[in-house]
């Protein structure tokens, strides 16, 4: 199929706004979700771990 | 550095270093009188140089299995003495630059000190020399840390930290000779283009190969930032660069694309090298070094993840507010203002996440100079990208676009953002790495502090006033609808400014200055404890030592 300028522009114009807004929401429930919410927690506290060694 | 290689990956140094070296020898012989010639012989020389290295310590023992327990940080201290040296050098060319624009005679006759010449010298220096530099050495410390798993290879970031340098190198030789594509922070030709993306797939596949042996089963946020800063500049780095080389033993090289739409792409690279380059990998810098240097974690890890992906997904669109009021169509310069305005929310997300980690540390922050740098910079980073969201607006554009409005936003972000991160989290990072309490002067971190801010400070408001008055000058009409002032008028008008923020730049070099003074000296520190501490047998310079005496025996 050959993709001329105009429907190119179509597209990006009307489908990226559906696309964009989908990833995003994608993501809030990936962030927000609430069993992630011990991942999350235990991520953000690894930093801590005072042996400065890689692990087993 | 060189006795912890394996013997096999001694070899595989050497092979390479050879094959760069005749590589080299190739080019130089294809290049006869061309610039591109010489750039053969420096990228010989190199190679000589490397092979010269390793086989100054061959025949050293091999390491013991023992170094498998550890982290690997040679490449990372390397790193760092690296970045330091080119920030000291892209800083200095900066401050020349600088001057020459209030006293032009400054080029003193050499067309190698021209304008045009020694202004990419500075930001190619700074942000790929000192920032490249840092982001790299920061990237292998954090990624091992935080998915608590050794690198795979001692080779592989050998080859990325130093072939990174080469390219660098490159760069800034080209710069002083006349060769560029005159693209925005995309000047190096196609030759070094090529090497870089080696380099670069290289980089990306270390990351992913350190990944998949994490021991933690989530990555740790600060390497999604680091992973879309070497993913997304390996796409941005391919396609701004595509283009056609005059001949194979020619420097010169032409665009893939003409036009408008070489002005979109090189746009397109232009605004994401700057989210990618100067925003995500030092945010990812911020996400570990910040709550590791207050002793909290991130305020909320939900809302880095928020703002990761709102950076990731918009800042791809936001390349066209580069080109308001230009042939490019009107919906795509709408589209680049929208999505720059939506930015400032995870921008601010980010910003905000910070300095809220910092909150119930504040105490910290004032006797810690190390951390009020990282504070300041995430100050500058929410005022910064508030200043750019604002500029990109189209009303507002008119009036900042080509005036020194830019260069201000721009050092509030360089100087602001990424330098004042970037000092922060070394100043966090050396004495771990060496292994030493502290650094060798407190003292030192503080004035390097008030130099900094106040070089940033009165570098951004010469700027700011200058851009504001030079826009106003340009758009200003007398009574008879001609424009009331001359070009010569606004530049006159410049004079002053372009004095203090050639001081404001030489603050900031001086502070770097005494930032490199620090780093030496706690080298130097590190050296002599671990000369003292003879029962520590951890450093392999001891090992070292040791045997040479046996064999003395």
């Amino acid at each position: 199929m050959d993709v001329d300028h105009h429907s190119l522009v179509g597209f990006a114009k009307s489908w990226g706004l559906f696309y964009l807004v989908a990833m995003a929401i994608g993501v809030l429930i990936y962030a927000l979700w609430p069993s992630n919410r011990k991942r999350f927690d235990r991520a953000k506290t690894s930093i801590f771990d005072k042996d400065d060694r890689p692990g087993d | 550095m060189i006795a912890a290689l394996t013997v096999a990956e001694r070899q595989r140094a050497i092979a390479i270093s050879a094959a760069l070296a005749l590589c080299g020898l190739a080019m130089a012989i294809a290049g006869r009188d061309d610039l591109f010639g010489v750039h053969g012989v420096i990228v010989l020389l190199f190679g000589l140089g490397l092979i010269g290295l390793v086989m100054s310590q061959y025949f050293a023992p091999e390491p013991s299995e023992e170094r498998l327990t550890r982290y690997y940080d040679d490449p990372t201290r390397v790193g760092i003495v690296l970045s330091l040296g080119w920030a000291v050098v892209g800083m200095f060319f900066g401050v020349w630059v600088a001057a020459l624009l209030a006293w032009p005679d400054l080029t003193f006759d050499a067309a190698w000190a021209s304008f045009g010449r020694i202004r990419p010298v500075h930001t190619s220096g700074v942000i790929f020399g000192f920032g490249g530099n840092a982001l790299i050495a920061t990237s292998f410390h954090v990624l091992q840390r935080t998915t608590r798993a050794r690198l795979p290879d001692q080779f592989s970031p050998w080859f990325v930290l130093i072939g990174y340098n080469l390219f660098c190198v490159l760069a800034a030789s080209g710069y002083f000779m006349g060769i560029t594509q005159s693209k925005e922070y995309a000047e190096p030709e196609w030759y070094a283009d090529l090497w870089l993306v080696i380099v670069w797939v290289t980089y990306f596949l270390l990351y992913i190969r350190t990944l998949q042996r994490r021991k933690e089963p989530h990555i740790y946020v600060a390497n999604w930032y680091y992973m879309a800063f070497i993913l997304v500049v390996a796409v941005l780095h391919i396609v701004n660069n595509l283009a056609v080389p005059v001949s194979f033993g020619e420097a010169k090289s032409y665009s893939l694309f003409s036009g408008v739409q070489d002005a979109m792409t090189q746009w397109w690279y232009g605004h994401n090298a700057v989210a990618f380059f100067l925003t995500s990998g030092f945010l990812g810098m911020m996400y570990y070094y910040l709550p590791k240097r207050a002793g909290r974690p991130i305020f909320s890890y939900r809302l880095s993840i928020i703002s990761f992906w709102g950076i990731t997904f918009m800042y791809m669109w936001a390349g066209s507010h580069h080109l308001h009021y230009t042939a490019l169509p009107q919906w795509v310069q709408t589209l680049g203002m929208t999505f720059s305005v939506v930015l400032l929310v995870p921008s601010w997300a980010s910003a905000g996440n910070a300095l809220a980690t910092l909150n119930g540390a504040w105490g910290k922050v004032r006797d810690d100079a190390t951390l009020r740098f990282m504070m300041v910079a995430a100050v500058f980073y929410g005022l910064s990208t508030f200043e750019g969201s604002f500029m990109a607006i189209r009303a507002v554009n008119s009036l900042s676009h080509y005036t020194d409005w830019t260069i201000g936003h721009v050092h509030a972000g360089a100087l602001g953002w990424v330098a004042m991160i970037t000092f922060g989290s070394l100043y966090a990072l050396v004495p771990w790495m060496w292994k030493v309490e502290r650094m060798y002067s407190p003292k030192l971190i503080e004035v390097h502090f008030w130099l900094a801010l106040s070089g940033t400070i009165i570098y951004v408001f010469a700027m700011w006033n200058s851009g504001i008055i030079q826009g106003l000058m340009w758009r200003t009409y007398n009574d008879s609808g001609t424009l009331a002032y001359s070009f010569i008028d606004s530049v006159v008008a410049m004079h002053p400014y372009y004095i203090a923020r050639t001081v404001g730049g030489l603050l900031f070099l001086l502070g770097a200055i005494v930032a490199s003074y620090n780093v030496w000296m706690t080298i130097r520190m590190s050296r002599s404890q671990a000369a003292a501490g003879a029962g520590d047998i951890d450093l392999p310079v001891l090992r070292g030592a040791g045997a040479t005496l046996q064999a003395g025996e």
